[in-house]
């Protein structure tokens, strides 16, 4: 795959379509005459030509010259290009009454509201099925995995109950060539894409089959098979990331985009800033799907920010927003589906915030008891829940009943016992894995490390529990 | 976060013409005869003349036969391995604050003129969004290469989450099914005379203290532009620091085709007999001077090691060195505390033991902020890289 071909020009926003041959460089931005000094950096004629300010690209070359006019009603200058002016001086205050408004496709109760939204339903029972499996598998999946850490036979969890409407409606939407930047509560994505349960078991039994060679704490996947980056533990790093792979799809000219998930906490990292902003000013083609379940960890909203929401923002970076209901499947879907259109056809980002509750514990490390009232969750559970809801939407159209459900479940139920059980049998990777792909080849000091450690554990074979590993103690090289 | 003073950097040389000329803004005292302004075209450790610089065997040989070089200053060298690096790897892009004009430095000038605004392009003001948007472009595909360019080495810091825990773990965490290898990190570093506080920092042991970084420090323009080329093609995310004050002062006739030089590898400048001196970058100079000045007065032979690659570093080349000198010194620019210069000595007393003759010495910033007027004294300088050969060798 190479960039030699000319760039997809129909992906391109109008400003690079014609490069200017010459880049003007307004004296205003030469730092300092020296800086012309050397000889192949022509110099400036001195002179007191009045040099029009720019609005450029990315210094793509391609900068206008923006002009005040005498007697103009309105501002225009390169840092605001068309503001009107005003003699009354008031000042912007965010309105609580006037919240964005959040979308939605079908009610509580699974029935679509009169609209059809643009969705042929009718044609999408082998996909609503599929969507509806993928959710019950996660919910099933997350009870045995969290109840497993509580006997201690992994050492931690992340569960997604109340949230698997927003991971699998996007996934629904998206392209098998989108690329996915997750943060760790979005189990949902892989379900969807086909990330095998043996998979699931065996990263978060860290054994020799685990992708991430039993690096990573559990629910930290990885797939380049399915285009699935791997979860790091630092929050909002991602979205960054996510901004940087959305350029080089561009680049390539593919009808792809990339896709970020985050939490309405990590959004408060300076990473959310820094990742919108260059998303908007490169135009990459990049969704940011923001989980806002009104917690981190034991911080509600309310302590997290005074604006509203994270759809707000998105507006101010010159980003395309939409707030969407988190348990609405059908409605987180035909959003991603909009928003994934727009990055791609007009090669921009757009911001997705979905609304949900976080009904589960932030993770087995926390009882989320100690922060919030017990009746506060189970009326949650009660009133709302992506899966029931898309379960009566099925069940409506006679898609769907109680048999085939109860039938779903207990197979599920088998197939990811058969799963955990066989990933819990399987040895853990080679000790030489502690080393590996640190570099893309180790250097001399850290062969030299592992040597020291074969020497010790030889010499103390007592002290170092190696027989769950493969290979146990020749697993360790002593290649110096 | 800043605003940053630019203009005055550039006040380096007499006339701001590339040459080994006095520097005007730092006075020596009228009887110094050691803490006098560096001679840069007069030093061994640069490359004057054609046939100095092609008798070098680290280049291929082919350029060594075709004959043809150029004189180029360091940023003129950087900007040569820049436009090599574009220009043979089409997946390539560099980006950063203000790189689109030609970078406050100079560095990147004309490269958006050849390559096009999509390949060469100002991003906002936003270092760790600089590093991330390199992550995730050279995460994307373990072909692209990400080359961003941070204004000063001094800013570094709002990206260090990006470069610690991403960028250095990305190949380690996705076990090699991703990597950000293609990512190399740019950035000036090092005292300029006149830079205080925050244009003058030597951060590299801040890096040299996280697997899966590697992080290079040139001394001129030949080996920068060699030594960039390399980190650019190298398949681990590089941090490259470019000494500031030799961007103009630092002179060589370079090679004009593209060749690169090896990571990982420290290079002997001098041969001696009686004492080991480790440097890298800026204070190679003041070595230099000292090591005359010590040959002129103690009769000293000092054998001079640019490590260039500071981590991982090269030991071989250091531990054979000392084990026939016996004695060992460090010098850098950095405060002394959690230094590179501790790291080298604990692994030359752990790997020359029996052979050491005296303490290892180390001679670099002290644990102070560069204050402004007051870097001439924080600065290693001839006095004191003289002063503890004499201790060394007295010891």
């Amino acid at each position: 795959m190479s960039f030699s071909g000319p760039l997809r020009r129909s992906l391109l926003p109008r400003s690079y379509r014609s490069i200017a041959a010459r880049y003007p460089c307004p004296k205003r931005r030469c730092l300092s005459s020296a800086v012309n000094a050397a000889a192949e950096v022509p110099r400036e004629p001195e002179g007191t030509k009045e040099v029009p300010m720019t609005v450029g690209d990315g210094g793509a070359g391609t900068s206008r010259p923006v002009k005040q006019r005498a007697g103009s009603d309105r501002l225009v200058f390169p840092g605001a290009v068309n503001s009107k002016f005003t003699n009354r001086l008031h000042f912007r205050k965010s309105d609580p009454e006037k919240a964005i408004d959040t979308y939605r496709v079908m009610d509580t109760e699974g029935k679509i509201f009169d609209e059809t939204h643009g969705l042929d339903f009718d044609s999408m029972k082998e996909q609503t099925l599929k969507m509806y499996s993928s959710m019950v598998t996660v919910s099933i999946m997350d009870q045995i995995m969290f109840d497993s850490q509580r006997q201690g036979r992994i050492s931690f969890y992340i569960v997604n109950a109340g949230e698997e409407g927003i991971a699998v409606g996007s996934a629904a939407a998206l392209g098998e060539q989108d690329v996915i930047y997750a943060q760790y509560r979005e189990a949902g994505v892989l379900m969807y894409r086909g990330y095998g349960l043996d998979e699931f078991m065996n990263q978060c039994f860290a054994n020799r089959k685990d992708h991430g060679k039993g690096r990573n704490m559990p629910i930290h996947y990885t797939s380049k098979r399915l285009n699935f980056h791997p979860i790091s533990s630092t929050l909002a790093t991602q979205l960054p990331h996510a901004s940087g792979a959305g350029y080089a799809l561009k680049l390539e000219g593919k009808e792809a985009c990339a896709v970020t998930y985050f939490g309405e906490g990590a959004a408060s990292e300076g990473d959310f800033h820094a990742a919108l902003n260059i998303a908007a000013t490169r135009g990459c083609p990049t969704l940011f799907i923001c989980r806002n379940n009104g917690y981190a960890i034991s911080t509600p909203t309310l302590d997290q920010y005074k604006g509203d929401g994270i759809a707000s923002r998105g507006v101010g970076y010159g980003i395309d927003t939409i707030r969407v209901d988190g348990n609405d499947a059908w409605a987180v879907y035909k959003v991603t589906k909009e928003a994934r259109e727009i990055a791609i056809s007009q090669q921009k980002p757009v911001l997705i915030e979905a609304m949900s509750y976080r009904v589960s514990h932030h993770s087995t490390s926390d009882d989320s008891f100690a922060y919030r009232a017990r009746v506060e969750v189970e009326d949650w559970k009660r009133r709302d829940n992506p899966i029931t809801r898309l379960r009566k939407f099925m069940e409506l159209r006679n898609w769907w009943d109680q048999d085939q459900d109860s039938q779903l479940r207990t197979q599920l139920r088998k197939d990811i016992l058969k799963a955990f059980n066989a990933a819990e049998r399987e040895k853990k990777p080679a000790i030489s894995k502690l080393w590996e792909d640190i570099y893309d080849t180790p250097s001399k000091d850290q062969r030299e490390q592992m040597a020291d450690l074969k020497d010790v554990m030889h010499r103390y074979p007592d002290e170092y529990d190696v027989g769950m590993y493969e290979a146990g103690e020749n697993g360790v090289v002593s290649r110096r | 976060m800043r605003r940053r003073a630019i203009a005055p950097l550039f006040r380096l040389a007499r006339n701001g013409q590339p040459s080994g000329a006095a520097r005007r803004y730092s006075t020596h005292p009228p009887n110094a005869k050691l803490n006098l302004p560096v001679q840069y075209n007069k030093s061994a450790y640069l490359s004057h003349t054609a046939q100095t610089t092609l008798a070098n065997p680290e280049l291929p040989a082919e350029i060594r036969d075709a004959g043809n070089t150029t004189r180029q200053n360091l940023y003129q060298s950087v900007n040569s391995a820049l436009q090599t690096a574009l220009s043979t790897d089409d997946r390539a892009i560099l980006f950063g604050e203000d790189v689109a004009f030609g970078g406050v430095f100079r560095c990147s000038t004309n490269l958006l003129d050849k390559f096009g605004p999509n390949r060469v392009f100002n991003t906002p003001l936003n270092e760790l969004g600089i590093i991330g948007f390199g992550i995730g472009y050279a995460s994307h595909d373990s072909a692209n290469t990400a080359i961003a360019e941070i204004q000063f080495g001094d800013y570094v810091f709002p990206a260090f989450d990006q470069i610690v825990n991403e960028a250095a773990k990305y190949r380690y965490r996705g076990a090699s099914e991703f990597n950000c290898g293609g990512l190399t990190i740019r950035m000036p570093v090092m005292g300029v005379g006149h830079g205080a506080l925050y244009h003058s920092q030597s951060p590299e042991g801040f890096f040299s203290h996280v697997p899966g970084l590697k992080v290079v420090v040139p001394r001129g323009p030949v080996q920068a532009k060699g030594l960039l080329l390399q980190s650019i093609r190298d398949r681990n995310p590089v941090i490259f620091m470019e000494p500031k004050i030799l961007y103009r002062a630092a002179v060589e006739e370079v090679p004009v085709d593209e060749y690169t030089l090896p990571l990982g590898k420290a290079e002997v400048l001098a041969t001696g007999s009686d004492i080991t001196i480790i440097s890298y970058g800026t204070p190679l100079y003041t070595v230099e001077m000292a090591a005359k000045a010590a040959k002129e007065t103690m009769g000293v032979s000092v054998e001079v090691i640019d490590l260039r690659t500071v981590y991982p570093w090269d030991k071989e080349t250091v531990f054979a060195s000392v084990n026939k000198t016996g004695r060992c010194m460090i010098v850098h620019e950095a405060p002394k505390g959690g230094g590179i210069g501790g790291e080298i000595a604990a692994s030359v007393q752990e790997g020359c033991f029996l052979r050491l003759e005296a303490p290892v010495g180390r001679v670099t910033g002290w644990d102070v902020h560069m204050g402004l007027v007051f870097e001439q004294f924080n600065v290693p300088d001839v006095v004191r890289v003289l002063d503890m050969i004499r201790k060394t060798m007295e010891y």
